[in-house]
């Protein structure tokens, strides 16, 4: 039992991760149907970004957050703004090649000047602390990441449900061309959507930072291509429907590596999600919507 | 008879034979030498997985991302035989072995899987060549993570042009069949051609295995002509690498793709001499090359070369 | 209509037409005040970090060669190329090196998938190829014989797999271990197969077998499973990338059993990683000792220091080594010519490199000591040779 709470604690900290880079793969996808695949490099870039901070700035852990976020924001907007706005009206699939050519770009820009070895934070980022409760152990640090993550879903659902930009986003991801008869200035819409995700990813960047310690130029493409899942699993383009996929990848990971086989463990993840989408084709919480003629 | 042998027929199989003896020559001369053949072969290859793919993607309109998954299988399929038969028909014998496991698997996932559209299906055969790839390194007769090496090199250029000539063939020909009339008229309206009585979830499927079956012969033909294969190969960047050819060349344009397989083995010859910032140029041209033709598209220029057929049906018949 | 589709056709075929030329023109300009010398690796994808590591240390080496005068009165020209850490690739880069850049040899590949795939086309163009880093057994030697131009300088991994488990057994009197490999690379597999297969058969046993793939951060989860297991020992067969994290959140759950490796826990990044207060009771196989201050190791550490801003692990100690080993064939060859070559690399007896003096065999793998290395709140403590 102990054992149990522990990995299912294990589970819920990697599922955070996955979770805040899967809200912005959803974020996206819900507003213009792009799946971005450099939605992972920019999580490289928050890490990359929070590493020079901490390290050559001397910056503390909230500082080097915000300012990861911010650069990540900008670059989300810059990319979207110069590689997928003149796309808007192609076929999805050009826009997914563009969205591969931009993700490659990034990897190999940050290895060209940081080279392909793994960088590592400083280590007491955030206090060395642990607890054991019952003989199940937590450390600060999944404290941390756990508050964080739930902290930018409660903001960003408040964001998206309570204020005029919110009600603009849902507006214009429900009907672009009716949004914008209504007065909703469209592109600005579509860069705050872009700058909001960039920014969780930029967040989760420094967070994988200082939790494990470890980075390098080609490590958003994993976690990438598993909170892609994770949007997929809950039920793509809904904000809860990416945070329940992030914690059940993470979760359904660290339990088969806990009780069946480590080395079988992200095979089951894909095919928990193959048959989620057999049995529910629009994820856990999606809306089956009628075919119309 | 007649059809077979129209004038049309007869001049496409005169510049297959022609296009066939000037590179023979060239080889013979020894003006392509090993190094041309080597990028001959891969452009061989990639045509074969990028006009498979095509016929799913861009002639059926379903969305894949594990074609490596299908391609992995003819691979090791192939390797294992050829290294575990001593014959003269182990090669043929593989690629026979491979194709048909290959388009058996396209078979089992196709049903259940192509029920789901658009990213969901692309979502789910990337998850399917994710799945293969793990048992691959995980079962000990495919040589797990280290993969199959040694592999003997039966295959050489004339079996690649054999081999490539015969997947445009047939699946040009698919195209045009009936058969392939309903694949397109799934692409254009799913529900309008199941209205009109056309068994969609059998030509989808049927697509599917088609592709299936030839990404099985790709595989088959890279594993006998490169020595090795490992898990590592067939992720989802090589899936990716299928598509960027299926997509620069225009979904549905068998000629696209096979102009784009060359240009894009070009590139990357060209960019071997800058090897610091290879990738660098190499995304950047991906990103460009979308952009620009996107922008010609609708800045109505006459110069989508690659998507010339379907401009001018577009245009000609407003 | 019809004059864009020729415009289309005209332009591939100007196109293939250009690349002919450039690569005739490229095979043309061979410097007879050079030695050409190819450089064919991981640079991007998957094994970059391995390839460019190496890289860095093959260009101090021949910076160094040439700076003293160069071998037979000539400069090396390395000409360095990228093969994505895809075997198809390697070969069309071995390919292109051997017969249009005329090389005297090819260093490189440094991952074994890549190298198996380069080595049959070096055979067949008769150009020696030395590997500073693929370790799979049947890459110089396989069931049909010896590979008769594929070399290497590292070990393979029968031999670190062998010492590590005669290590535990022995000099630990471990009875009991937990195997954690990197599944998604041949060293990690290969390394553990072996160390299972030596480990069992002198009767100790495997409690546990578990994998992880490159790239993977958190194993909290197999950590957790294994916690509360008995074992001796614990083998991570990896690289220090991961090693170095799998370190640090064992010993933060408070597992305190002795971990090995092998030399892929060679670098500065593993005590980085991990942190030096995680790194005691840890022992991996290697090349050398930093204990040994050893002039060749000591003089090696500091140049590299200076040149690169950064410390040296193993993979950039075998491609200065690879710099200086193919310098000193072609020195005892006299010639520019690649079988010579090949037999002066045959003929290696007692080279001293900074990973160790060594000879090569009849397999055309070096005959080489290995150190296990103990470290101790990240440092190196205690240096054991086993000879081969």
């Amino acid at each position: 039992m102990e054992q149990f709470v522990q990995q299912l604690i294990n589970g819920l900290s990697l599922g955070s991760i996955y979770a805040l880079i899967a809200l912005g793969y959803t974020m996206v996808y819900g507003i213009v149907k792009l799946i971005n695949f450099a939605h992972g490099d920019i999580f490289m870039v928050g890490a990359y970004v929070g590493f020079v901070s901490i390290t050559y700035f001397n910056m503390g852990f909230f500082p080097a957050l915000l300012i990861a976020m911010l650069f990540c924001a900008v670059l989300g907007v810059v990319i979207e703004k110069v590689a997928y706005k003149p796309l808007r009206n192609a076929s999805r699939i050009t826009a997914l090649i563009t969205a591969i050519g931009v993700s490659l770009l990034l990897e190999y820009v940050v290895m060209f000047f940081a080279k392909a070895g793994v960088r590592t934070y400083p280590e007491n980022v955030l206090p060395n602390l642990e607890m054991t409760i019952l003989g199940v152990r937590i450390t600060f640090t999944q404290v941390c990441i756990f508050a964080v993550t739930i902290a930018l879903v409660i903001l960003l659902q408040f964001i998206v449900h309570k204020t005029r930009v919110g009600k603009a986003m849902r507006a214009v991801s429900m009907d672009k061309d009716a949004a914008q008869l209504m007065g909703i200035n469209v592109n600005n819409t579509i860069s705050v959507t872009f700058a909001i995700g960039s920014a969780l990813a930029g967040a989760a960047g420094i967070l994988v930072g200082v939790y494990y310690n470890s980075i390098d130029p080609l490590m958003g493409i994993i976690p990438g291509l598993k909170a892609f899942v994770a949007a997929v699993f809950g039920g793509i383009g809904i904000i809860p429907g990416a945070m329940i996929g992030g914690f059940s990848i993470g979760a359904v990971e660290t339990m088969v590596s806990g009780y069946g086989s480590s080395l079988y463990k992200d095979a089951v993840a894909f095919a928990i999600l193959i048959l989620v989408l057999i049995v529910k084709p629009s994820g856990l919480l999606g809306k089956n919507t009628r075919e119309k003629v | 008879m007649k059809q077979l042998f129209s004038f049309k027929n007869l001049k496409y199989s005169a510049c297959v034979v022609a296009l066939f003896g000037v590179i023979q020559l060239l080889i013979s001369l020894n003006i392509f030498d090993d190094y041309y053949q080597i990028t001959i072969a891969t452009i061989c290859i990639n045509i074969i997985l990028a006009v498979s793919l095509n016929l799913i993607a861009g002639f059926t309109g379903q969305f894949s991302l594990g074609h490596a998954g299908f391609m992995s299988i003819g691979a090791y399929a192939c390797a294992l035989i050829t290294l575990n038969i001593n014959s003269n028909y182990s090669f043929f014998l593989g690629i026979f072995v491979g194709a048909i496991l290959s388009a058996l698997l396209g078979f089992v996932i196709g049903i259940p899987t192509l029920r789901l559209k658009g990213d969901y299906l692309a979502i789910a055969t990337l998850g399917m060549a994710e799945i293969i790839k793990i048992i691959a390194q995980n079962l000990e007769f495919t040589g797990g993570a280290a993969g199959l090496s040694d592999i003997p090199q039966y295959t050489n250029w004339v079996w690649l042009f054999f081999f490539t000539a015969g997947t445009v063939v047939v699946i040009k020909n698919f195209i045009n069949s009936s058969h392939g009339r309903a694949c397109v008229s799934i692409r254009e309206d799913e529900i309008a051609s199941e209205v009109m009585g056309i068994n969609t979830t059998k030509y989808k499927v049927l697509a599917f295995v088609i592709g299936a079956f030839f990404a099985g012969i790709a595989g088959a033909l890279y594993s006998t002509y490169f020595y090795v294969i490992n898990p590592g190969l067939f992720g989802f960047l090589k899936s990716v690498d299928i598509l960027v050819i299926v997509v620069i060349g225009g979904m549905g344009s068998i000629r696209g793709s096979i102009i784009a397989s060359i240009l894009l083995a070009i590139v990357s010859t060209y960019l071997q001499d800058f090897p610091e910032i290879r990738m660098i140029l190499y995304s950047l041209i991906l990103v460009v090359v979308m952009l620009a033709r996107e922008f010609i598209k609708t800045k109505k220029i006459n110069l989508d070369i690659l998507n010339i057929k379907k401009y001018i049906k577009t245009n000609g018949a407003r | 209509m019809f004059s864009v589709k020729r415009l289309s056709l005209i332009l591939v075929v100007i196109m293939l037409a250009a690349t002919m030329f450039t690569a005739c023109s490229q095979s043309s300009n061979t410097n007879s005040n050079e030695i050409n010398v190819g450089l064919n690796y991981e640079l991007s994808g998957a094994g970059a970090t391995y390839g460019q590591d190496t890289v860095d240390g093959i260009m101090m080496a021949i910076d160094e060669i040439n700076a003293a005068g160069g071998v037979l009165g000539k400069k090396i020209n390395p000409i360095k190329q990228d093969n994505k850490t895809d075997p198809a690739e390697a070969t069309s880069i071995t390919t292109k090196l051997a017969t249009k850049e005329n090389v005297v040899a090819i260093l490189g590949p440094a991952t074994s998938g890549a190298t198996k795939a380069s080595i049959p086309v070096a055979v067949k163009n008769k150009v020696p190829l030395i590997t500073g880093s693929a370790t799979a057994d049947d890459i110089t030697v396989d069931a049909k014989g010896v590979k008769e131009y594929g070399y290497r300088i590292c070990f393979n991994d029968s031999f670190q797999g062998t010492v590590m488990a005669n290590f535990a057994l022995k000099n630990m009197n471990a009875k009991s271990a937990v195997v954690l490999m990197d599944s998604s690379s041949d060293y990690g597999k290969g390394l553990a197969k072996n160390f299972r297969e030596t480990f069992t058969k002198a009767g100790g046993t495997i409690v546990e077998d578990e994998a992880f793939i490159k790239g993977d951060k958190d194993f909290s989860a197999v950590l957790t499973k294994i916690k509360d297991k008995n074992f001796d020992i614990l083998l991570i067969s990896g690289y220090y990338n991961e090693a170095g994290l799998i370190i640090k959140q064992a010993k933060d759950m408070g597992i305190n059993k002795p971990i090995l490796g092998g030399d892929g826990f060679d670098s500065p990044d593993l005590a980085k990683l991990a942190g030096n207060s995680a790194l005691s009771n840890v022992f991996f196989s290697t090349h050398y000792s930093l204990l040994d201050k050893d002039a060749t190791v000591v003089k090696f550490m500091d140049e590299f220091k200076k040149k690169y801003n950064k410390d040296s692990n193993a993979f950039n100690a075998l491609g200065y080594d690879l710099g200086y080993f193919i310098a000193d064939a072609i020195k005892r060859a006299n010639s520019e010519d690649p079988t010579k070559i090949k037999e002066a690399i045959d003929a290696t007896e007692g080279f001293k490199g900074v990973t160790g003096k060594f000879s090569i065999d009849e397999n055309h793998n070096p005959v080489k000591t290995a150190v296990v290395i103990e470290l101790k709140d990240g440092a190196q403590v205690s240096a054991l040779k086993i000879e081969p």
